[in-house]
């Protein structure tokens, strides 16, 4: 057990941030490229997410907790997002009967 | 440490899987398979609450309430809207000139090769519940605050409005 716990960590902390920026990026070509309002929120989960594990990240190379307090700070942020965003997504499917992203132009000037 | 990059590759592969399928119903399992992904990170990097608590609310809660959502608006690949070719390969490409400055401003800056040794204590509940409630006591009551605004806001929005005569 010992042993692979020393195995598995001894990661660069460069490899962590490459890592989680591609995943950052995956989220905004996610929101970039699809035009259904619910596939949106979850790319900005997505980007939620690589962000919270590099916060984890960081906390362990610095050996401070607070990291990983924000993290639990940003699900708590998420899940009412998502709680509201879908309640939204519902009340506006409702009245449209789509969730085609192009179809919500009423904000347009 | 080669756990790390094989766990890593599927990440990167399954969020491409979710935003690159059809079917909005394999888009959320997908993103369901790259939350556990995650959550093996969270074990790899000794954070063991995050990673139980990755666990229950991503994967337990809020990809359920997506699915339940898709499953109650009956959407599936027929009814997908599709984006024409021309903005699909914009999108990707800005995705990728994304990629490109993040590489570039870490070349940059040079952050130092160090390896991260995870700390085994400081992810425990016990040394974690101590930080939250010393140091974030206020934003723990605050977000509580949010929380439940959240969810009254969600019961108001979804109810259905009742028709004046």
């Amino acid at each position: 057990m010992d042993s692979m716990i020393t195995q598995i960590q001894g990661v660069p902390l460069n490899h962590y941030i490459i890592f989680c920026s591609l995943i950052f990026a995956i989220g905004v070509t996610g929101v970039l490229i699809r035009r259904n309002v619910i596939i949106i929120m979850m790319s900005i989960e997505l980007m939620l997410n690589s962000v919270n594990l590099l916060l984890a990240a960081f906390s362990a190379y610095r050996g401070d907790a607070s990291g990983q307090v924000f993290v639990f700070f940003i699900m708590a942020l998420a899940a009412a997002e998502v709680a509201v965003g879908l309640a939204i997504i519902i009340m506006v499917y409702r009245n449209t009967k789509s969730v085609d992203i192009e179809s919500l132009s009423k904000l347009r000037w | 440490m080669s756990v790390f990059y094989l766990v890593a590759f599927l990440a990167i592969f399954f969020a491409l899987m979710t935003i690159f399928t059809k079917n909005p119903v394999h888009s959320v399992l997908y993103l369901v398979v790259t939350f556990f992904t995650l959550t093996i990170h969270y074990i790899l990097l000794n954070a063991q609450f995050l990673a139980v608590v990755n666990f229950i609310v991503y994967m337990g809660a809020i990809m359920v309430l997506f699915l339940f959502v898709l499953m109650l608006l009956n959407l599936n690949g027929d009814t997908e809207p599709v984006k024409s070719n021309l903005a699909k390969i914009m999108g990707a490409i800005a995705g990728m000139c994304l990629i490109a400055t993040f590489l570039g401003a870490f070349r940059v800056l040079q952050p130092n090769n160090e390896m991260v040794v995870g700390n085994a204590e400081i992810g425990l509940v016990k040394n974690l519940g101590k930080v939250l409630f010393n140091e974030f006591l206020l934003p723990f009551e605050i977000s509580s605050i949010l929380l439940l605004t959240a969810m009254v806001g969600a019961v108001l929005l979804a109810k259905k409005e009742v028709r004046k005569v």
